[in-house]
């Protein structure tokens, strides 16, 4: 039986472990999902089965909607992200270029600079940072997020971006210039649109960032109608020592939906993004 | 003027010499920085004047909303004579060495199950990296709900398989508050570890792994002489990129603990904010923040050493 044999083979190696993995991968998103449909009586009672839901029912989500300021955090965390996932993409974009490929003097240090920003990590600037809002006086402002936000996208749309634009080949380039474009020109027309899945991943990994973003928007929001959705959920579904399981459940899930549906049309796209750094192509 | 070949062959006229801005453009450097000038201006506007600007409240006693008075480095000295600080100090290394280990192995483990062939790998692959997309602190509400003291899935199902009596009170107890984000970092990370690898194991040619079945080498030898060489530094760029963002979490542990019971889950990051933020003592929490830097001024360079070599 050597079919069977190679079944067991594959039944230890590969679909045990591999249930396993998904089990423990997932299970808290199973979680989320099935406590957000279960009615009170349910969720707060010790006798009931947990693991499934008996009585399936929308509330949560109709309070969540009609309660709270959920939708207008919603529009809050997208438009905060789209506007700095675009800005950063288009400045990460213009350092990267001249970086990657152009020879001028101070070139070293700004690249240098470039990696050490992506790499200090904002917990060494959020209250310095605090302050300098605060003397702007951006503070509850959606500005403010939009400011602050790049520090983070910026070098890392950079540091990214600077690889894929040196896999060019500068004959490419060269040719265009022969025929009398400007470096303008030939960064826009030829070496860009080559690079268009580096533009891609950048673009869809600063997305991600700038959702997941929460201390500063945590700091800087203190008014439910500017806060994210991060923010919000953990400040205002939570009330003392109160907390609304089934709305927070309902927030995490809503709140994780513009990130999943991106990801999922573009997921080639953000595991390219994410080795890009630890792989050598 | 007609155009003909005639233009073409005439030497450039005298005029395109001037400098025009259209020609400062065509030179590299110029070019450069005028690309650059936005972006660097921003960083130094926003990254490094804040930086220098934290080191300056360091050195100050300066509560919100009132004037700073130089106190030379009287915060670090407080915080040297703090016993929380040094708990902070040993949460931290903790937090982030056990995080690591686990992270490393589990990943690891994720990657070679996800390198062999079998249908709908994608879907699977693109599954598995959701607890690394979603919003940390969207995901974390959920684990809140799972280390629930009263309603904890676990608990639940560890008394009703008759595992243990009673339930714990996961988040309640400093040893299960500490292993409680230890997991949900671990959760999260496992992914990242997992599909970075992954893609250094689809770099690796069969033909390797043939020649070496073929010399006689057993599955184990092959994993330490074909596969691990050739992740190994894979394995080390991922490790310290995780090592620095795990120093830096804030997230998870505000969520799930709020750095309690009693400062037994507090790192550095949650010290900070709430010497900074909650308490209102700017200086002193620019101080704790700061007492990371040496940590990850080693890390930094390196990490950039080491990529500089590769």
């Amino acid at each position: 039986m050597v079919g069977g044999r190679r079944f067991g083979t594959r039944l230890v190696r590969l679909y045990l472990p591999l249930v396993v993995c998904m089990i423990l991968m997932l299970f808290p998103f199973y979680w989320m999902l099935i406590t957000s449909i279960k009615p009170n009586r349910e969720l707060y009672s010790q006798k009931v089965m947990p693991l499934i839901v008996h009585q399936p029912t929308l509330k949560h989500y109709y309070d969540l909607l009609s309660e709270t300021n959920f939708v207008t955090w919603t529009y809050n965390t997208l438009l905060v992200a789209v506007v700095t996932t675009v800005v950063s993409l288009i400045l990460g974009t213009m350092m990267a270029y001249p970086l990657a490929r152009m020879k001028f003097p101070g070139a070293a240090i700004v690249a240098i600079g470039v990696a050490a920003t992506y790499l200090v990590p904002q917990p060494l600037l959020f209250i310095p940072m605090a302050d300098i809002i605060n003397r702007l006086d951006l503070g509850n402002t959606l500005t403010a997020v939009m400011l602050t936000y790049p520090t983070l996208l910026i070098p890392f749309c950079a540091w990214l971006l600077m690889g894929y634009f040196k896999s060019v080949p500068r004959e490419l380039e060269e040719a265009a210039r022969i025929d009398g474009a400007s470096r303008f020109q030939a960064m826009a027309r030829i070496v860009l649109p080559l690079c268009t899945p580096g533009l891609l991943s950048a673009g869809i990994f600063a997305f991600t960032l700038a959702q997941n973003e929460f201390l500063y928007a945590l700091i800087f929001l203190a008014k439910s109608d500017v806060r994210t959705v991060p923010v919000g959920a953990i400040t205002e579904l939570i009330r003392g020592d109160v907390f609304y399981w089934g709305q927070l459940m309902a927030a995490a899930l809503l709140g994780s939906v513009p990130v999943a549906i991106i990801y999922s049309f573009f997921v080639d796209y953000y595991v390219a993004g994410l080795t890009a750094g630890s792989v050598k192509s | 003027m007609a155009v003909g070949p005639a233009s073409i062959a005439r030497p450039a006229p005298a005029v395109d010499r001037r400098v025009s801005p259209r020609r400062v453009l065509e030179r590299e450097g110029a070019f450069s920085w005028i690309m650059l000038a936005p972006g660097v201006l921003f960083l130094l506007a926003f990254v490094a004047y804040p930086f220098f600007y934290g080191i300056y409240l360091s050195l100050q006693d300066r509560p919100v909303a009132k004037p700073g008075l130089f106190v030379g480095l009287a915060n670090f000295v407080n915080l040297a004579h703090d016993a929380v600080f040094w708990q902070v100090t040993r949460n931290t290394f903790l937090y982030v060495a056990v995080t690591t280990v686990l992270k490393l192995l589990g990943g690891l483990g994720m990657a070679l199950v996800m390198n062999q062939a079998f249908r709908a790998r994608n879907i699977v692959r693109a599954l598995l990296l959701l607890p690394f997309i979603v919003p940390t602190i969207l995901s974390t509400i959920a684990w809140m709900w799972i280390f629930d003291p009263t309603f904890s899935v676990i608990n639940w199902t560890l008394v009703n398989t008759g595992l243990v009596a009673k339930g714990f009170s996961w988040l309640g107890n400093a040893t299960l508050a500490m292993v409680a984000i230890i997991i949900v970092n671990t959760w999260r990370g496992i992914p990242f570890y997992g599909i970075s690898i992954l893609a250094g194991l689809q770099t690796i040619s069969p033909d390797l792994y043939e020649a070496a079945a073929i010399d006689g080498a057993s599955i184990n030898q092959r994993f330490w002489h074909v596969t691990m060489p050739i992740i190994k530094p894979i394995l080390i760029i991922v490790t310290m990129f995780s090592v620095i963002f795990t120093f830096a979490d804030f997230q998870i542990v505000y969520a799930l603990t709020h750095g309690g019971p009693a400062n037994a889950t507090q790192v550095f990051v949650t010290y900070a904010y709430d010497l900074g933020m909650s308490a209102g003592q700017l200086g002193m929490g620019a101080a704790a923040a700061l007492t990371m830097l040496p940590a990850l001024i080693l890390l930094i360079i390196g990490l950039t050493l080491y990529l500089r070599r590769e």
